[in-house]
């Protein structure tokens, strides 16, 4: 999906105005509302008219009507494309970079994870609600509903627009920016949430060049970006990493990437996203799947389990341990797992012990345990592949059926 | 993530509620309604006529047969649903535990997760 220009700039001014607005007049319930509606008049009025000469001012001054008509009443939806014309202040450009300010709002702990995505796209990624709804799958009047309770909770956990500690509140960004691109990782024909997240990074990430595990994310999510137009088939199935054709990867994004995760382990720092990106840049460094340095994979999940303990870390473990040390010592590792509650229904431990079992040979038990991850997976796309996969090992399993 | 929490009815233990119980029912209903749409979980909910109104539609070698329905015959049926997007598997199961026909014995509330969806979404 291509982002027109008019788009791009939007998105890139709607948070600088609403820094500007909420340090001018505090409400950033108020402002946030108002900036929305700025930009909505934008989206209108730009691409007939054309881009006015000091966007961010036409911005400030739209929105800053807007916030006028409805502190005095409540029909702020009134007069929307006659507002803006004469009398716009020239662009300010702001002394400071009100993204990181805005994004610890946004992240505030009285939300839930949903809501914090949502309204981050909103006031930070400067999105539409139309957009933000379509990128979920849920009605506009759905999600307006969640922007407005998200920012009346902030209010009422006494949520400020003010600089908080970023040490306290930096991992929470960073986890929404990262379940932001995971939204995005597959939808091809929706919002392109991966590359807004990507955009949001690099913005936390020019503030923040220093720390390594800003670093580590952005790197992680431009390594597994550059796999895009390789990761699925024209007609949208899903294609493994081993059989990926690797000259469709972006290596400009893949050389982006390893620099920052170079530089970013020259730090002080070894946390989960940057280790998380290192390994991304193993498999990036492999021309075909057959060079990977299974061993420095396998070495890197061990870090991982250590610093970040998660039974996804340790299922993942597995299939590294399992090239250096044969399938066998991999499912050997996965019987750890089965006690666990966390993953007992989950359709990826399933799935890697299809994979392992397929690797040892016992092609009855692989197309067995490739069914029931199919059944437990609620994507389309991955029940297709791995009943593919299934029926592959079926002969195996039935050799009588085979001729 | 979109789940279909569906209420498994069956008629014969409807019409043994008292009318106070009944009631309570929809005021139930009532109160989960408000709170899904104030929480901007609800997409969207449908209760469905009685199921001896439903029609079986077969095509065989290209002619349509219509009988009279239910398809299965059993003691419940689906009388309803609402379709929500919410955080995820736990508040899914809390909301189906506000549904107020989960209290009555002899209904069920059955939560089902979302795996394709299209359609209006301005509905």
């Amino acid at each position: 999906m291509t982002r027109s220009p008019v788009e791009g700039l939007l998105r890139e001014l709607a948070p600088q105005v609403l820094g500007t607005l909420v340090r001018r007049h505090g409400s950033f319930e108020d402002c946030e509302d108002a900036v929305q509606e700025a930009v909505l008049a934008a989206a209108v009025q730009w691409p007939a008219e054309g881009v006015p000469a000091h966007p961010r001012g036409w911005l400030t001054t739209v929105a800053s009507r807007r916030l006028v008509d409805q502190v005095r009443s409540d029909r702020a939806r009134r007069d929307r494309e006659s507002a803006a014309s004469a009398d716009v202040v020239p662009d300010e450009i702001p002394d400071t970079d009100d993204t990181l300010v805005l994004l610890f709002l946004c992240c505030h702990p009285a939300l839930t994870e949903g809501s914090r995505i949502a309204l981050t796209l909103r006031a930070v990624g400067g999105l539409t609600t139309a957009e933000i709804a379509r990128a979920f799958l849920v009605p506009e009047s759905t999600m307006a509903v969640r922007i407005s309770r998200a920012k009346r909770l902030i209010k009422e956990a006494g949520g400020k627009f003010s600089v908080p500690e970023p040490a306290e509140r930096l991992p929470a960004v960073l986890h929404v920016l990262y379940l932001i691109f995971n939204e995005g990782y597959t939808a091809v024909d929706r919002t392109d949430l991966a590359r807004e997240a990507i955009r949001l990074t690099r913005a936390v990430h020019a503030q923040l060049p220093a720390d390594g595990e800003v670093t580590g994310l952005l790197a992680l999510m431009l390594l597994t970006h550059a796999r895009r137009a390789a990761r699925t088939t024209p007609a949208g199935d899903l294609v493994p990493l081993d059989e990926q054709d690797r000259t469709l990867w972006d290596h400009a994004l893949i050389d982006e990437g390893m620099t920052l995760v170079k530089a970013a382990l020259a730090g002080p720092a070894l946390g989960p996203y940057l280790v998380q990106a290192s390994i991304a840049a193993t498999h990036s460094d492999a021309a075909t799947a057959g060079e990977t340095d299974w061993a420095q994979v396998h070495a890197l999940y061990l870090i991982l389990e250590r610093i970040a303990p998660n039974p996804m870390v340790t299922l993942n473990r597995a299939i590294a341990l399992a090239e250096i040390r044969g399938p066998e010592a991999g499912l050997a590792l996965l019987t750890t797992l089965d006690a666990d509650n966390r993953l007992a229904r989950h359709h990826r431990l399933l799935s890697v012990r299809a994979h392992l079992l397929e690797k040892a040979g016992d092609g009855a038990a692989a197309h067995d345990h490739y069914r029931r991850a199919a059944k437990a997976t609620a994507s389309l796309a991955e029940q297709r592949y791995l009943l593919a996969r299934a029926a592959r090992c079926a002969p195996a399993c039935r050799p009588s059926a085979a001729t | 993530m979109k789940f279909v929490i569906g209420m498994h009815i069956n008629p014969a233990v409807l019409e043994a509620l008292t009318e106070q119980e009944q009631a309570a029912i929809g005021e139930g209903h009532g109160a989960l309604l408000a709170e899904l749409k104030e929480s901007g979980e609800l997409i969207m909910t449908q209760a469905l006529a009685d199921p001896s109104q439903s029609a079986v539609v077969s095509v065989r070698d290209g002619r349509t047969v219509v009988t009279d329905g239910p398809f299965v015959e059993a003691k419940e049926y689906l009388g309803g649903f609402y379709l929500v997007d919410c955080e995820n598997r736990e508040r899914a199961l809390a909301i189906a535990a506000k549904v107020p026909d989960a209290a009555i014995p002899g209904l069920a509330v059955e939560v089902r997760q979302v795996m394709f969806y299209d359609g209006a979404l301005e509905a």
